[in-house]
């Protein structure tokens, strides 16, 4: 579905992204994790095409990352919810809609998913921290992507919805759609089915969660984590 | 260029207007109170206040758009809606012009707006038809649109883009003719002015209201700077940044 190879990314001077090499899987959802400034962000965005390059290879369905044809196949939402304030959710979501070709789910549908039916003619401006992020996660739901690229989707949220979200994930994977997930928080790793765990721009490891901790002896991601560190 | 996804573009710009009242409201009432100073100002010498408010129906909708479309598309890079943007299948040529559409429309709702209320409250008098006027209009609004949007690029926050004014567009006004006619200016500063969209918009305005020559020709070098000014505006939209 994705793969990187020998990747190399800097940002004004600054060297981000080191030879970092890794796969993704159809229809799985990938967990990305690594503390704050680990490259989670950069990464992201590289492989949805938004980043420039230094050097190294990312394809996406086989095709050069930022390719015209991804435009219909590749969802992303940012870190800040990207969104448009001065429209309602309903607004919004039909907005996003009507750009693509093709859309799997009604606005109204979308809306449900992220529990914010209730909130169809609010104005983006007035919802809650929380809302607004559900918001831009629903608008990565209109189209009908392939690859959805969600950078902390669950952050700021209560463990209610966090579960709710995941079950939604769950969803999107089990239908076929590929996730890539990034937190810095460790315990959601054990929502993934795969995950990559970055370090000042390096992948540190690369496994599913019961891999890592078979191989680190922990049961506790963070401790998992902190002895990956240790071992590196 | 998709239709489809050019008038949903037109159609969400719409949208982000209707629900600001107060722009919109001051859209219409801002130039229509400067036109009624103007015309108290100039209380002892009307025929001055025919030539300067007849040439400022056609600098308003300039002014105006230039600020709304520097700082609406300065939002959409701020908010990472642009970004948002750039990874949908959506066409940088139909973000222009769904922008282009919408505040066009919108100034043309203006300019009727305000040469209305200067005709009949404030006895402006047009020798022109007041349809050519509005259509005069709406191209000072173009010119206003596509430097507002050429020049977002260089700014990083909405302070940066209003400084944009006085820099890029205030130097343009005072060279346009609107103070004094173009001939009778230095013959360098004449030179320079010919090489400015501004002084076409402007002069443009005057023959309708003088009702002298026709815009024909106005309207093809604006069009013409219209082009370049976009395609330079769709220039800086960049898919991929560093
Ligand atoms: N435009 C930029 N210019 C220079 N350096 C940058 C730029 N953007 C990000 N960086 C740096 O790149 C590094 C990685 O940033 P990135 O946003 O990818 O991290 P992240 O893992 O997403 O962090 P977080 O969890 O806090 O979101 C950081 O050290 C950051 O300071
Ligand atoms: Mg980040």
């Amino acid at each position: 579905m994705v793969s990187c190879v020998n990747l190399n990314v800097t940002r004004d001077k600054n060297h981000i992204l080191h030879d970092l090499t890794l796969e993704i899987q159809r229809g799985v959802i990938m967990g990305l994790l690594g503390p704050s400034g680990s490259g989670k962000t950069t990464l992201m965005r590289s492989i949805a095409g938004l980043q420039v390059i230094e050097s190294g290879q990312i394809r996406v369905l086989d095709l050069v990352a930022g390719s015209k044809a991804l435009r219909h196949k590749i969802a992303y939402s940012t870190q800040s919810a990207s969104v448009y304030s001065d429209l309602t959710c309903i607004e919004n979501i039909r907005y996003f809609a009507s750009l693509y070709d093709h859309n799997e789910k009604t606005p109204e549908q979308i809306l449900e998913d992220v529990d914010l039916s209730n909130n169809a003619k609010q104005m983006a401006e007035s919802l809650s921290g929380g809302e607004r992020a559900r918001l831009a996660l629903a608008t990565t739901l209109v189209g009908a992507p392939e690859l959805l690229i969600l950078d902390e989707p669950t952050v700021g949220l209560d463990p209610v919805l966090r579960v709710q979200l995941w079950r939604l994930f769950n969803k999107l994977a089990e239908q076929g759609k590929t996730l890539l997930v990034s937190s810095h928080v460790m315990e959601e790793a054990e929502n993934c089915h795969d995950l990559i765990l970055l370090r000042n721009g390096r992948v540190l490891a690369q496994g599913t969660p019961s891999a890592l901790r078979a191989r680190t002896g922990k049961s506790r991601m963070d401790d998992v984590f902190i002895n990956l560190i240790e071992e590196a | 260029m998709s239709i489809k996804r050019l008038m949903a573009m037109t159609k969400r710009v719409l949208l982000q207007l209707k629900h600001d009242p107060r722009t919109l409201a001051l859209l219409f009432v801002s130039p229509a109170l400067l036109m009624t100073i103007l015309k108290y100002v100039y209380s002892s010498n009307p025929q001055l206040f025919q030539r300067v408010a007849g040439s400022m129906l056609g600098v308003f909708p300039m002014l105006v758009m230039f600020l709304i479309t520097s700082v609406a598309t300065l939002r959409e890079r701020t908010s990472g809606t642009l970004e948002r943007l750039m990874i949908s299948p959506l066409g940088k040529s139909e973000f222009i012009g769904g922008y282009a559409i919408a505040f066009g429309l919108t100034s043309m709702v203006q300019a009727t707006a305000v040469s209305t209320y200067a005709i009949w409250v404030l006895k402006l008098k047009i020798a022109g038809p007041q349809v050519t006027l509005i259509y005069a209009a709406i191209l000072d609004a173009l010119i206003g649109l596509a430097i507002g949007l050429a020049v977002s690029t260089f700014a990083n926050t909405e302070f940066q883009a209003i400084q944009f004014m006085p820099a890029i567009l205030l130097p343009q006004l005072l060279l346009s003719g609107l103070l004094i006619p173009r001939s009778a200016m230095p013959r360098i500063l004449d030179d320079i002015s010919n090489l400015l969209p501004l002084s076409y918009a402007i002069d443009a305005t005057k023959r309708v209201i003088t009702n002298q020559g026709s815009i024909v020709a106005d309207s093809l070098t604006i069009a013409v700077f219209l082009v370049v000014l976009l395609a330079a505006g769709s220039l800086t939209l960049k898919r991929q940044t560093k």
